[in-house]
């Protein structure tokens, strides 16, 4: 119904003039199908050493989750959330950041830290339980693999706010999954962004599932990119498994977010290849055959055949891929293998600056459990008659 | 019904009593919903909804969006029109999100509308250590629940308690955060739906140890090691009394104090942090109603002053039978100052 149809209608008032409705926010929206570079002509434009170094990164990273995998089962890992089939979006984005910019990952990112030159033993420490981050964050500028969901947007926009306050022209690449994007903090961040122009790039993988729900129970909007809108800032739709398109999209959000023109919100559509983590069990939600499908789709395939067409595969470039992949594999093995050497007194080191007296006790007790385990060798009742 | 009983006519693990407890208050009311992360086609990370989408349909067992403070504010305003939500939040630390949801509302309604709009509200929350959970999986949040005023709070210990008081839950007209030891979901008793486990009013503790020379005060996951704790204490001529307060508001005074009189000694046990922990509002307690039944302090057994630590060190901060066993020889301390 429109303003005319109703009698009523003039006694509406009329917006003040500071209020002015967006006329064209076209700019703003994501295209209605994600953008694929790999197989099209497009592709022929694209630097050759970026592809080979895009695929030898897809390699290493699938080997990377079925070796953090197969930990699991020996268990050497509490628990892997592997982002086999989502190697595209970690790498890429990875590749896309400079080394001044930070990275905000969430738990399933270990991979685009790695990608990031993150040890890959350091970066498994959540997940193998001996400390929650096992890294300076400031050294590779990766910011801790954030557990809950959503809740490292918001430090990504500060960081990046903070950094253009001082001058500095970082970007803070923020990751969540589709998930994620239903969390308050989400929408929070999204518009703090926005409103300060803050230089960030939100970057959502959307797998398909969040746990065991589908996007479909997620949210009801033509896309995650479409959130953008609603915010004043560009959504982009991108083919998450085309590691091609996923990085020309990234560094061009980048480019923007440093050039000082404000936050992007890209939505990568991927799927996830293995179950939530190694605890779960994705036959219960699961369709039969869906992911079979998504095999086609494989991004390390997509980047095969692209680089088979443009004759830059060959058989070494091959074996070269495969052979810096296995080393890596064999090394993690054989670190993870060996076991961590921790320090129960570790648990008081870093709870403050400077430990409280209650800090002091606890640890002098601890101190004393723990000479009085070592003395008597097991664990007993004596304690009770001291 | 009868199908689902012969099912179950094992043992059943703290997991399922609960699963089943939600069936049978859905079953009996329809107004009783199911909501949260997962809980539907999965059951529940901890399968503890399992079957119940199935059985009562997606509207009565709902997988939600994402979002704790949604889940939790959609659920006040379910409960505003005379549902009974039953929301499960995934896990300890993920469930602070809904803080602000549940202080601010939750907690307040039937106050601040001078009781016109109660909220009977069951929320679920899987919490505490032990189980090799990484960080945010492994919180002891009792205190902030506790800290506010409006909400029940209630921890079982046992199978048999697990239903009865979660049917207790589902039924009480005011908001329960119902905070289920992840680490007993796998504990079995011999308890089965054939011989109906009785509905357990909140706010009674139970002694689940009868013993002499002094007391010790728990809940939640801490209850086996205190039972544990005892047993081994005999041998040193220690004959303990266990009390598993079963909900920690409303508080049991009563049966506390009572034994607290009959013993004289009390140690109160749990793992989450001691400063500003739950021992201390319990240990006061007990000083006040008891002092000149008291042959020693109140002592109090807890997880250390630090964030949860990662698992592998996790065993250093948890409450374990040897940290109660040096709190009861501390009892004595009269004889040796
Ligand atoms: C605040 C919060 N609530 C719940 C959880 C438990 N949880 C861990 S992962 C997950 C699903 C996340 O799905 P999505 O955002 O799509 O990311 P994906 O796992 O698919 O990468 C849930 C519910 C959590 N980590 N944090």
């Amino acid at each position: 119904m429109t303003v005319e149809e109703r009698p009523e209608a003039a006694y509406r008032p009329t917006p003040p003039p500071a209020w002015k409705p967006r006329t064209d926010p076209a700019p703003l929206l994501p295209d209605a199908e994600p953008y694929r570079l790999l197989g099209t002509d497009a592709a022929a434009g694209a630097d050759p050493q970026l592809l080979l170094r895009l695929y030898a990164e897809l390699v290493r990273g699938r080997r990377y989750n079925t070796q953090a995998t197969a930990l699991t089962k020996q268990g050497r890992l509490a628990v892997y959330p592997s982002s086999t089939g989502q190697e595209a979006c970690e790498v890429a984005a990875a590749l896309a950041l400079e080394e001044r910019d930070w990275l905000f990952p969430s738990y399933r990112d270990t991979l685009a830290a790695v990608a990031r030159g993150l040890d890959p033993v350091q970066a498994l420490t959540l997940l193998r339980g001996d400390w929650h981050t096992g890294y300076d964050p400031h050294e590779h500028r990766i910011a801790p693999l954030c557990t809950p969901l959503a809740t490292q947007l918001p430090h990504a926009v500060g960081l990046a706010h903070a950094a253009r306050l001082k001058g500095d022209d970082v970007v803070a690449l923020a990751m969540v999954g589709d998930g994620g994007t239903s969390e308050g903090d989400f929408h929070e961040a999204l518009n703090f962004a926005a409103v300060w122009q803050a230089p960030v790039v939100f970057l959502v993988q959307n797998n398909g599932f969040a746990i065991s729900v589908p996007l479909a129970k997620q949210t009801a909007a033509p896309s995650l990119a479409h959130k953008a809108v609603g915010y004043g800032m560009p959504g982009r739709l991108v083919d998450g498994n085309d590691a091609a398109a996923v990085h020309e999209v990234l560094t061009e959000a980048v480019g923007r977010a440093r050039r000082g023109e404000g936050p992007t919100l890209i939505e990568a559509v991927t799927y996830r290849m293995d179950a939530h983590t190694n605890a779960d069990d994705a036959t219960r939600y699961r369709a039969d055959g869906e992911a079979e499908a998504w095999r086609e789709h494989d991004p390390i395939r997509l980047m095969e055949r692209e680089l088979t067409v443009r004759g830059l595969l060959d058989e070494d470039t091959v074996r070269a891929a495969a052979e810096a992949a296995e080393t890596m594999a064999a090394q993690l093995r054989k670190r993870m293998n060996a076991d961590p050497v921790l320090d129960p007194m570790d648990l008081f080191a870093h709870v403050y600056a400077e430990q409280t007296s209650q800090l002091r006790e606890q640890a002098a007790q601890l101190r004393a459990e723990l000479d009085a385990e070592s003395g008597e060798g097991t664990h007993s009742a004596e304690g009770g008659a001291r | 019904m009868s199908t689902a009983t012969a099912r179950q006519a094992k043992p059943a693990t703290m997991a399922q009593a609960l699963q089943r407890a939600m069936r049978d208050a859905m079953a009996e009311d329809p107004s009783v919903h199911v909501m949260g992360e997962d809980v539907g086609t999965l059951g529940g990370v901890f399968r503890v909804t399992d079957g119940l989408a199935k059985e009562f349909g997606e509207d009565r067992c709902t997988d939600t969006p994402l979002a704790e403070a949604g889940i939790l504010g959609t659920a006040v305003g379910m409960a505003m029109y005379g549902l009974r939500p039953v929301v499960e939040m995934q896990f300890d630390a993920f469930a602070y999100p809904a803080f602000e949801q549940l202080i601010s509302h939750v907690a307040r309604m039937r106050n601040r509308t001078r009781g016109a709009m109660p909220l009977p509200i069951t929320v679920r929350v899987p919490y505490g250590g032990g189980i090799g959970g990484v960080e945010h999986h492994s919180d002891s949040s009792e205190a902030y629940y506790m800290a506010t005023p409006g909400l029940h709070v209630v921890t079982p210990a046992t199978v048999e308690d697990a239903y009865g008081l979660l049917r207790a839950a589902i039924a009480s007209d005011d908001p329960v955060v119902f905070l289920e030891p992840k680490r007993l979901y796998w504990s079995k008793s011999d308890w089965s739906p054939e011989a109906p486990a009785a509905v357990e009013p909140i706010g009674r503790a139970v002694v689940r140890r009868q013993g002499r020379s002094a007391t010790l005060i728990t809940y939640g996951p801490s209850v086996p090691v205190c039972l544990e704790a005892a047993e081994a204490a005999q041998a040193e001529g220690w004959d303990l009394e266990v009390v598993d307060l079963r909900s920690l508001v409303p508080f049991d005074d009563e049966t506390v104090c009572a034994s607290v009189r009959r013993t004289g000694r009390a140690v109160v046990v749990h793992e989450s942090t001691g400063f500003g922990g739950p021992g201390g509002e319990i240990a006061a307690r007990v000083t006040e109603r008891c002092f000149h039944h008291l042959e020693a302090p109140v002592l109090r057994v807890a997880g250390f002053d630090i964030p949860y630590p990662p698992p592998m060190l996790e065993r250093h901060h948890l409450p374990g039978v040897d940290r109660v066993l040096d709190a009861v020889a501390r009892l004595q301390w009269e004889a040796e100052s």
